[in-house]
């Protein structure tokens, strides 16, 4: 007779070793100013601000089930509210990014009691309209430029750090605080007592309201973490930029139709999903950028091959082959090792 | 009489936006898609009628009898090669298809015809006008309202007097019981799918004679229709029309008041019908 003991865990050997070699790879990235030139930092920041905003879209679209097109109105707002806090409140721009993500909660609150009243495709429609309502009150707002929009004071930016090389690190370092920051809490968020709420939701609504799950509530939670997370993002993409105009503050190619076609290729509903989709969008950006609108076509029929025959994107090919978890959500059940030989 | 002016303006204009509503609002109905391409095929549709006007040098109403068609076989094929595999529980992949193909369309176009606007030259139509009463009311307007209504009631008709409205309307009741009493419901969503591309075709063709276009504008015209069906009430045909003719009137209305504030007081108008009646004003069905 032999008997094995099992014991239910949440880590894995793949895990573990992936979080050491995310910290070796997170202590490099963080001396990058050291080693990397002006123009690898730049991108390097770029990629960061994207892969913020496609963990966000990702926990709200993939894991809350609120297919949002107009996340842009979020990012606009932050970057705009960096530029009202620094001008006419004369914050500096550290603390006006944060309170960008404040105001970000504050006006998603009215913004969620209205669209979440939209189900499922029209509530996609609906976020859509909001950030078009927002684009064109802010192009109504002439201290701000109107429509044709205005570049942060030059006083505002010397006040960040003294030398331009001081400047393009502390930006550098505030995306990739930013990155770390967004996955750290999706990640708790999802492991924590109201994720696992999420994903009853995500699984069968019916039956997560039946054990008692205010869905209403959790997902309005959601929403307004997203908003807010995405509003700091947006301050910092136009800390990056320097200039804001309506157009590119709430465009919906640059931060709804990449964010959504990253995800979609990474993987939605995985937290893994959205970086590898960031190294995927920026690997080809830098390769085919040349090819201008071919290269849109090309990733928008990426994007429907792969939701079509893999919905799980690249990395759920990568997990259903591999059994890997980076980011341990779900536990599992291991034969411990010592009754191996029974 | 000038703010009467605008109301009835405001209102011929909503004879279009219930025509980009009309498609919107028949594949929601039979098959619970909603396109987020529907916008950038009324600009496809716009685009071909440009073409066939020019490569036969005919008017541009005649183009219809060329781009409806083309139109409508093109929506019967998308749906069957590409969106019936998209339909199930999960809302994510038809929305994600769709938008894909959105962004698809849009570039296609761009490449084609690239970025400069565009407009029909529909010959003395464009600026011929009647007077009624006082009001000077654009032919090409009434003419787009009247084609409106006609859509509609035609829809209506196919809805609830003929075979095939019968099979939309029980695939849209039940699908495998539809699917039971012998429906083939991928040919029926197809057939759908290709009604709505026609009337799509109309009302690209008469958005082209009236203003000028180019290939990012189709975003803005699916945010009309959906406003048009939202305001009007899921599922109601004519419903739509009184959204679109809201959706009109607040635009000139707005416009009137402050040239900056046309799109924005109709979306507003929009918003708040959403915040009083969360299901439109005359719905029939629920989302």
């Amino acid at each position: 007779m032999s008997h094995q003991d099992f014991s239910v865990t949440r880590t894995s050997r793949a895990a573990r070793i992936a979080t050491v070699l995310g910290a070796i790879v997170l202590v490099l990235l963080v001396l990058a100013p050291w080693w990397a030139g002006r123009a690898d930092m730049r991108l390097l920041g770029e990629l960061f601000l994207y892969l913020a905003l496609a963990s966000l879209w990702n926990l709200l679209a993939g894991y809350a089930g609120l297919v949002s097109v107009g996340q842009q109105a979020f990012v606009g707002f932050g970057g705009y509210m960096l530029f009202a806090l620094t001008i006419f409140a004369g914050l500096p721009p550290v603390v006006a990014v944060l309170g960008a993500g404040v105001l970000g909660a504050m006006v998603a609150v009215p913004v969620a009691l209205l669209i979440f009243r939209l189900r499922g495709a029209y509530f996609a429609i609906g976020t859509w309209v909001m950030a078009e309502v927002f684009r064109l009150s802010f192009a109504q707002i002439s201290a701000l430029g109107g429509g044709s929009g205005s570049s942060l004071p030059t006083n505002i930016v010397r006040s960040m750090a003294a030398s331009r090389d001081g400047r393009e690190a502390l930006s550098y370092w505030l995306a990739l605080g930013a990155a770390v920051l967004v996955i750290g809490v999706v990640y708790l968020f999802l492991r924590s007592n109201k994720g696992l709420a999420l994903s009853a939701i995500r699984d069968n609504e019916l039956a997560a309201g039946s054990l008692g799950i205010d869905i209403w509530r959790t997902k309005f939670l959601v929403y307004v973490i997203t908003a807010a997370l995405t509003a700091v993002i947006g301050a910092l993409i136009f800390l990056q930029k320097l200039r804001i105009s309506p157009d590119a503050a709430f465009s919906v190619n640059d931060w709804t139709a990449f964010v959504i076609f990253i995800v979609v290729i990474g993987g939605i509903g995985t937290v893994e999903g959205p970086i590898i989709g960031t190294l995927i969008f920026f690997a080809l950006r830098e390769t085919l950028a040349d090819l201008g609108t071919i290269y849109l076509i090309v990733l928008g029929i990426v994007a429907i091959v792969i939701m079509l025959k893999a919905p799980k994107g690249v990395w759920g090919l990568i997990r259903a082959r591999f059994d890997l978890q980076l980011f341990p959500l779900g536990f599992r059940v291991e034969r411990s090792n010592r009754d191996k030989e029974t | 009489m000038e703010w009467f002016n605008a109301l009835v303006q405001g209102a011929l204009l909503g004879g279009l936006y219930a025509l980009f509503a009309a498609g919107l609002s028949l594949i929601f109905g039979v098959m619970r898609l909603v396109n987020i391409a529907h916008g950038d095929l009324i600009v496809l549709a716009a685009y071909l009628g440009l073409s066939v006007t020019l490569a036969l040098g005919v008017h541009p109403l005649l183009a219809l009898v060329v781009v409806v068609p083309a139109m409508a076989a093109a929506g019967y094929v998308l749906q069957r090669g590409i969106l019936n595999q998209t339909l199930g529980q999960d809302l994510l992949p038809p929305l994600l298809v769709t938008f894909g193909l959105s962004v698809i369309i849009q570039n296609a176009l761009l490449e084609v015809y690239s970025a400069d606007p565009q407009k029909m030259n529909a010959g003395v139509l464009e600026t011929a006008s009647v007077s009624v009463g006082g009001l000077s009311l654009g032919v090409l307007p009434v003419l787009t309202f009247a084609v409106a209504v006609l859509v509609i009631a035609a829809l209506q008709w196919t809805f609830y007097r003929t075979a095939l409205g019968r099979a939309f309307r029980a695939v849209s009741d039940n699908q495998d019981i539809a699917q039971l009493m012998g429906l083939n419901r991928h040919h029926i969503f197809g057939l759908s799918m290709a009604l709505a591309l026609a009337v799509t075709a109309i009302a690209g063709i008469l958005l082209g004679i009236r203003t000028s276009f180019d290939p990012s504008i189709g975003g803005g015209r699916l945010i009309f229709g959906f406003e048009a069906v939202i305001i009007g009430g899921l599922g109601n045909l004519w419903g739509t029309l009184a959204g679109g003719v809201i959706l009109g009137v607040a635009q000139t209305i707005g416009a009137k008041i402050h040239p900056g504030w046309q799109l924005l007081s109709g979306h507003l108008v929009f918003l708040i019908i959403l915040a009083v009646r969360p299901n439109g004003l005359f719905p029939r069905i629920s989302g």
